[in-house]
């Protein structure tokens, strides 16, 4: 039966994204997206600061090339000619299907990735976290003064709402599906090999900049993805959509779940999907003199993350994934149910 | 359009902008350069000074060096808050530990200051003798220009002097080179971090006060860009080294201001890119920076 668990959870997975689709109103369809995008974040960016030990901040720039990218390839030719008149003729006649482009934009980001990884990633990991930061003040700007493709400050609307949880949760299954993988392949444990000890590593055989190059370019990739499904949910883009506010949150999400866990990203993205979404009522209801309190989910979050790396750096699930908690793992021969005494030692 | 003033003009603006990058960039070179840290919630320190700078202008209508030396002294102060609460308990633990507290340390005065000042900017104005404009052979500046390059070399020589001269600036250029052999030979180091810390947030805090004085706004995201900025200026100069934050931080204020002076403007919309490109290639060509120490872990 164990064989067939990961089949079962894609079944199921997506059986209640259908069920959601045809019986969930619009707000809950919504938040449920938001959550498998967050999810496709939240996994893709552990690649790096979870597995590879890079710490990246670039995720919203990687965002902002899948949402722009997707965003121009599916406009329809007649929204273009009068939205955006100078684009070059090749771009303005494109009109591709959802999935083209949302890969389209995926390339380019992990070309990008590619080409900001060769200089950094030669470098202490930690000078990745600044690079790739800059890395997404360039994207914005870009975004702000490339008129004639990206409209500037005024943006993108009128984005076609292709994102439903059918779509979402399919992608977001791919993203896990393929980390997954990865994570478990010899790829992964390359990775994690150079995470503890890059010179280990090295002796051993694996090429550091490879490996901490390939992670890189991976992450990046879904972060595009998340990002096309993230613009056709929201069904308008600005150059401010993509902040440092959403680098920020996916990095909360990834901490407070355990950095180095699949499942852990997943249980990070979850609550700091629904935590903040209860708090926005929080800030306009529990307004002080009349005045409400915007910024209070971000405090709330920022304390967590604070609380997390003072008094259990590893995160919510560490190093593990949640079926070595419940016990037994999913996909693999082995005696079910270890005694509980031994689960209870190991939490 | 490239008359000798405005080449003078811009030259001046040059001076300005770096002198506030070299304040910033050497409070981060000086913390990075002991405890590792890239410290993300140094621009917030900015912040914080442009906020207690203006507070004291008007809320308490104090002269202007009050307004320069109570933030000073307040955010320093706080620096070394922040240091024990945030820093000091994951010392050993990976260097990405702390790198995470200072993003929420970040993210936690950001959302602060827009929960209890609101995100609207508030303008910020400075006594009239210091928005008085001189003519000097055709070149126009404020008092104010002059007073950010000046008070910027007057605390660069301060430092300096205390890092070369006192036992306690030698004590964190020991430090710096290498913790745990200072620790051996009797230093305190904790007192030497917190030491730095306050130096460091001090010095953001003056370099926030005489930015918003100079732009004439201060908002909760103030510090955030220039904070990012004044790491490049640390990195061009190669990081850890005070020296070489203050020709970084001069070196990327004149390419900046450059920049945006002799392009067309529908190129220099792209300043801030142009300075993250540039560390890019600074990292490629040279990751030890102009005077920083090899210190590079090769793949």
């Amino acid at each position: 039966m164990k064989r067939f668990a990961p089949l079962m959870l894609i079944v199921v997975v997506m059986g209640l994204a259908g069920l959601a689709q045809s019986a969930l109103n619009d707000y809950y369809q919504r938040v449920l997206s938001v959550i498998a995008i967050n999810i496709i974040l939240a996994v893709s960016l552990n690649l790096t600061n979870g597995y590879s030990g890079d710490f990246s901040l670039g995720h919203a720039a990687f965002m902002a090339i899948g949402a722009y990218a997707s965003a121009i390839l599916t406009l329809p030719a007649r929204a273009k000619a009068v939205a955006m008149p100078d684009l070059p003729p090749w771009l303005a006649q494109a009109e591709l299907p959802f999935i083209v482009a949302a890969l389209v934009g995926a390339g380019l980001a992990a070309l990008v990735a590619f080409l900001v990884g060769i200089p950094v990633l030669r470098l202490r990991g930690h000078y990745l976290a600044v690079a790739t930061l800059g890395l997404m003040v360039i994207v914005q700007v870009v975004a702000l003064n490339w008129q004639p493709v990206t409209r500037g400050a005024r943006g993108i609307s009128g984005l076609p709402p292709f994102t439903t949880p059918l779509w979402a949760y399919g992608w977001m299954l791919v993203a896990v599906a393929v980390i997954w993988r990865i994570v478990h392949s010899p790829l992964g444990r390359a990775m994690m090999a150079v995470r503890e000890d890059e010179l280990a590593a090295a002796c051993r055989g694996v090429s550091v900049f490879r490996t901490r190059l390939l992670a890189f370019v991976c992450g990046a990739l879904f972060a595009s993805i998340a990002g096309a499904l993230w613009a056709h949910l929201i069904t308008a883009i600005t150059p401010s959509s993509f902040s440092f506010l959403i680098t920020f949150n996916v990095v909360a999400m990834v901490v407070i779940g355990g950095a180095g866990s699949i499942s852990g990203s997943v249980i990070g993205a979850v609550l700091m999907t629904l935590l903040p979404e209860l708090l926005r009522r929080v800030e306009t209801t529990l307004a002080i003199g009349g005045q409400p309190l915007y910024g209070l989910s971000q405090i709330v979050i920022a304390l967590m993350m604070l609380a997390v790396m003072l008094f259990r750096p590893q995160g919510l699930m560490g190093r593990r994934e949640l079926p070595d908690v419940l016990g037994g793992r999913v996909g693999a021969q082995r005696a079910p149910s270890p005694a509980p005494a031994e689960a209870a030692g190991e939490a | 359009m490239l008359t000798p003033a405005y080449i003078a003009q811009q030259f001046i603006n040059a001076l300005n902008m770096g002198s506030i990058y070299a304040l910033v960039a050497i409070g981060l070179t000086v913390v990075y350069g002991i405890l590792r840290l890239i410290n993300f919630a140094h621009g917030d320190m900015m912040t914080l000074g442009a906020y207690l700078g203006l507070a004291v202008l008007t809320a308490l209508a104090l002269p202007a060096w009050a307004a320069l030396l109570i933030p000073m002294l307040v955010v320093g102060a706080l620096g070394v808050l922040i240091e024990r609460l945030a820093y000091r308990p994951l010392r050993g633990a990976p260097e990405v530990a702390m790198l995470i507290t200072s993003l929420a340390i970040s993210s936690l005065i950001q959302n602060g200051a827009t929960m209890t000042l609101t995100a609207q900017p508030r303008p910020v104005r400075l006594p009239a003798e210091l928005t008085q404009r001189v003519d000097v052979l055709g070149v126009n500046f404020a008092v104010m220009d002059v007073v950010i390059v000046g008070l910027a070399v007057a605390l660069m020589i301060a430092l300096t002097l205390f890092v070369q001269r006192t036992t306690l600036g030698i004590a964190m250029r020991a430090c710096s080179e290498n913790v745990r052999v200072t620790q051996l030979m009797g230093v305190d180091v904790n007192r030497v971090i917190a030491v730095a810390f306050a130096i460091s947030a001090g010095l953001a805090a003056v370099a926030g006060v005489l930015w918003s004085g100079k732009f004439g706004l201060v908002d909760p995201f103030t510090g955030f860009v220039p904070g990012l900025k004044a790491f490049v200026a640390a990195v061009i100069g190669g990081i850890g080294n005070i020296p070489g934050a203050m020709l970084g931080g001069y070196l990327l204020g004149f390419a900046e201001v450059f920049f945006v002076a002799f392009t067309p403007p529908e190129v220099s919309g792209y300043r801030d890119a142009f300075v993250f490109v540039l560390l890019l290639v600074v990292l490629l060509v040279r990751p030890t920076g102009l005077l920083g120490a090899r210190e590079v872990n090769r793949a």
